[in-house]
């Protein structure tokens, strides 16, 4: 079958598509963008994670039918848009490379995607910067087994003040 | 030796950078193993074994011949011989022989993965089937000594134990686990008139690329091995395993097409090594003070029948603690099952677990702090080799640890301490893993445009080499980091030893301070463009005169509910001397990422085999815990200022491995103290506490 949608703002069609792939497969495989990643196929990990709809799902989850007609968006569409080499990291991206809250980097797209839906929900809405326990709950299904979460909490935490001052300040912070 | 110690100019080495790879890695841009965009990739998927043992008298492949997008059928029929099987292992689909469940039997190769997956499970094997024996036990009447571990014995254990006043005699259990990196381990292999080429996740391309020319016959200059980055490995990713050879065995059937192969979580538990179960029986000797007149520990593990593979638990009670008299054996378990392999601090991580619970249950017996224990029973030279320690801070760790943790008010009495519904307790161990080095890399530095670009086939697991190297190599030539473009991660670069045993930034690291000096030597400060120069690791004498390891000290704050049993590790600490620290950064994310593998060991990781079918029953991460989010509370690593001017030029030690050993025997004496239920065995599940 043929599947269409919009995958990070462009309009994308994938041919043949059997239907049992999932989202996760066009997207990695038909479509190239492998910077979701497919760690356990089955809704363990999260390192999958994408936005459908505005919603985060485990792409290994979805059939890639059920994305038909609507907006997909994945780790390379967290950054501004432009030219590879210039794009400007989104603030979720920049505070976990600066915390220190990437290693090996497999389940790093899953979780900025996860957290980048966290600070849309409550820093995003106008809400105060989520607490701890919002933060752990919000990435309870996000796996790592380099990191030790510490770093990815403080990432988060950073991720929120900071999109929180701009919003306030209007300026970056 | 002294090097870049001595170099008051230092800049990058120490200090707080990023990850170079960071931006690659939240963009999403950085390619892993099946990333690579190749033309027209056919996929592959492994036919497994549903016996344990027997022999493929047939198989019956038209059904899944005829699932459209069927390729080839790949079989010990028509799978290539190799030119050298001599690790049992990797002769993949070399005969008709199964030696345990789920092992490689043969494969389908298709245009779509879900056509070969499809496929696979339409084909129909008839086996000729033998009895099977997978229970792992030290009751075994056919344990026997595995050759690279002799019985290590000085003075006499069994008179200390006689006459001592104080002595602990117990057997500890750390079950078999995985070690699943978050990437599987995936393969694409493209076979064309030049060569083979991988793109692999591995923890070493130059590994790969000479085991696999010697399996396949090739020149090593035909096979390139490319790994730019490596989604986690923990040593499954070191030594080879079938996947890789069956790729290329796929490959080579279809010369010029990119084949592709990830293995699925559940393949990951069959096909790529797991820590070996241990059964540890710990002896301990000792004065009413706590001194150590013996220490003795029987370690059994287990191996597959076809490969011999050792868990070295024994080796730490090698280096910890002062006794006259000392007693080490190994043995171990043939049988019906997937080889062992690497998994973080092979050796150390399950051998620290007895011998350190041991401590703590020879604390209690002597009535002295178990900090003050450990102190007491420093040994001036490594004990069982006589040599002198190049540096040895364990007692810097004991006591700045007890420090932070607030380790001085402690009641040494168990369960003494109520909150709500849990009882509280604290606990510590120590920590050890050995410094080393491994030989064969070359580095080369070349300056073009303006840039140092160093080049050396090192591979970045998610340890940090991206960044570290390029640091040390800035340090070593003199200049700014954004100065040096380094490339690793590849076979056509200069020659590199694999990330393993925690020796990598050390070696790779020391043969670039080599070739920087070259090229200095050579080109002076002001080279030429195209000016190049390179060099191999150089020997260092150091080595042999003196026993080189790095030490630490975790202590734990452990909470187990009185009524449901459940167990909580709000508070880890771990405090480590590990040499020179070349990124507080990256580091920090070692030894940290280390400490929460060891909290699940402790409390979650068991692969659970069912012994009439020869599996793992809790195959993927649903039932496979690892520790997530909510299992970790407060973790903190620090270090101390260590100077080594012996281990090598950079005076670092390795981190990657230190910071799982001992973690899991600080929570169980942490548990013991809040509840006075002594666990022997991991993981400590809360039935421990439900007598
Ligand atoms: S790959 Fe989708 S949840 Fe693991
Ligand atoms: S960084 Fe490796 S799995 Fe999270």
């Amino acid at each position: 079958m043929r599947v269409s949608f919009e995958v990070n703002g462009h309009e994308v069609t994938a041919d043949n598509v059997w239907p049992g792939e999932s989202l996760l497969y066009v997207l990695r495989e038909r479509l190239g963008l492998p910077g979701s990643k497919n760690a356990c196929e089955q809704g363990e990990c999260g390192s999958c994670t994408v936005y459908l709809d505005g919603v985060t799902v485990c792409s290994c989850l979805v059939a890639a039918g059920q994305a038909q007609g609507r907006a997909v968006r994945t780790v390379e569409g967290l950054a501004e848009s432009g030219d590879l080499a210039e794009r400007r990291l989104s603030p979720v991206q920049e505070a976990f490379v600066e915390a220190g809250a990437v290693q090996c980097g497999f389940c790093t797209p899953g979780l900025l995607v996860q957290t980048d839906d966290l600070i849309e929900r409550t820093v995003g809405q106008g809400g105060g910067v989520p607490d701890e326990a919002e933060i752990r709950e919000h990435l309870a299904g996000n796996l790592c087994r380099c990191t030790g979460y510490e770093k990815i909490i403080d990432a988060v935490r950073l991720a929120a003040e900071r999109t929180a001052a701009q919003r306030d300040g209007g300026g970056p912070a | 030796m002294s090097g870049l110690l001595e170099n008051t100019s230092t800049r990058a080495i120490g200090a707080d950078i990023g990850r170079v790879d960071g931006p690659a890695k939240v963009t999403g841009t950085a390619t892993y193993a099946f990333e690579h965009q190749l033309n027209a990739p056919a996929y592959l998927h492994p036919i497994q074994a549903t016996v344990v043992r027997g022999r493929v008298r047939e198989f019956d492949t038209r059904d899944a011949e005829a699932v459209p997008g069927v390729l080839t059928v790949l079989t010990h029929d028509n799978a290539a011989r190799l030119a050298d099987i001599g690790d049992a292992e990797l002769a993949v689909l070399q005969s008709d022989e199964v030696a345990h469940r789920g092992q490689v039997i043969g494969a389908v190769l298709a245009e779509t993965p879900e056509a070969a997956r499809q496929a696979v499970r339409l084909v129909r094997v008839h086996y000729e089937e033998r009895s099977h024996d997978v229970r792992f036990s030290a009751a075994r009447t056919d344990l026997y000594t595995p050759g690279e571990a002799e019985d290590d014995e000085q003075g006499d254990l069994a008179g200390a134990m006689a006459s001592a006043p104080v002595t602990v005699d117990h057997t500890y259990t750390t079950p078999m686990e995985h070690n699943n990196p978050m990437e599987p381990h995936s393969t694409i292999a493209v076979w064309e008139d030049a060569g083979l080429t991988l793109y692999e996740s591995t923890q070493g391309v130059h590994s790969v690329r000479s085991t696999m020319a010697e399996l396949f016959g090739l020149d090593p200059e035909r096979v390139r091995v490319i790994a730019p980055h490596v989604g986690g490995g923990f040593g499954s990713k070191g030594p080879l395993h079938p996947p890789v050879v069956l790729a290329a065995l796929a490959a080579r059937l279809l010369p010029g097409r990119p084949v592709k192969l990830a293995l699925t979580r559940q393949q990951m538990f069959d096909l790529v090594g797991y820590r070996s179960p241990t059964i540890q029986r710990v002896r301990l000797a000792a004065e009413p003070d706590g001194r150590l007149t013996g220490i003795g520990i029987d370690v059994t593990a287990q191996t597959a029948r076809f490969k011999e593979f050792l868990e070295q638990a024994g080796k730490p009670t090698e280096v910890m603690y002062a006794a006259p008299n000392r007693r080490i054996t190994h043995r171990l378990a043939a049988l019906d099952v997937a080889p062992p392999t690497w998994m973080r601090a092979p050796g150390e991580c399950p051998g620290m677990f007895g011998p350190e619970v041991a401590m703590d249950e020879l604390a209690v017996a002597c009535g002295v702090d178990p900090v003050e224990l450990r102190v007491r029973n420093e040994p001036g030279t490594e004990p069982a080799s006589g040599r002198p320690f190049s540096s040895r801070n364990l007692v810097a760790c004991l006591r700045e640890g007890a420090r932070r943790f607030g380790w001085q008010d402690r009641d040494p009495e168990p369960r003494r301490r109520m909150e709500d519904g849990w009882l509280v307790g604290t606990g510590v161990a120590a920590s050890t893993y050995p410094t080393g080095q491994m030989p064969g890399s070359v580095a080369a530095v070349r300056f073009e445009d303006g840039h140092y670009h160093v080049r050396i086939g090192a591979a970045d697991i998610g340890t940090g080499a991206w960044t570290v190297l390029t640091q040390i190599a800035a340090d070593a030539l003199g200049v700014p980091v954004t100065a040096v473009r380094l490339r690793i991660g590849d076979s056509s670069l200069p020659s590199a030893s694999l990330a393993g045993g925690s020796t990598g930034t050390v070696s790779w690291g020391s043969t670039i301070v080599a070739a920087a000096q070259a090229f200095r030597e050579r080109h002076g400060t002001a080279p030429a463009d195209g000016a190049e120069a390179r060099a191999g690791l150089p020997d260092n004498p150091n080595r042999e005169r003196y026993a080189m390891h790095a030490f630490g000290a975790q202590f734990a704050e452990v909470r187990v509910h009185a009524d449901t049993g459940e167990v909580r590790v709000p508070r880890l600490l771990g405090v480590f001397a590990a040499g020179r620290i070349v990124n507080p950064r990256t580091a920090r994310s070692q030894f940290i990422g280390g400490m929460t593998m060891g909290l699940s060991m402790a409390l979650h990781e068991d692969s659970v085999v069912d012994p009439r079918f020869g599996c793992v029953v809790n195959h993927d991460l649903a039932e496979y815990h690892i520790a997530a989010n909510a299992d970790v509370v407060d973790l903190q690593a620090h270090w101390i200022d260590e100077a080594d001017p012996y281990v090598n030029p950079l005076g670092a030690k390795g981190i990657g491995e230190i910071g799982i050993v001992g973690t899991a025997a600080a929570i169980v004496n942490a548990a013991y103290h809040a509840t006075g239920v002594r666990v022997r065995e991991l993981p400590m599940t809360l039935e421990h506490f439900l007598a």
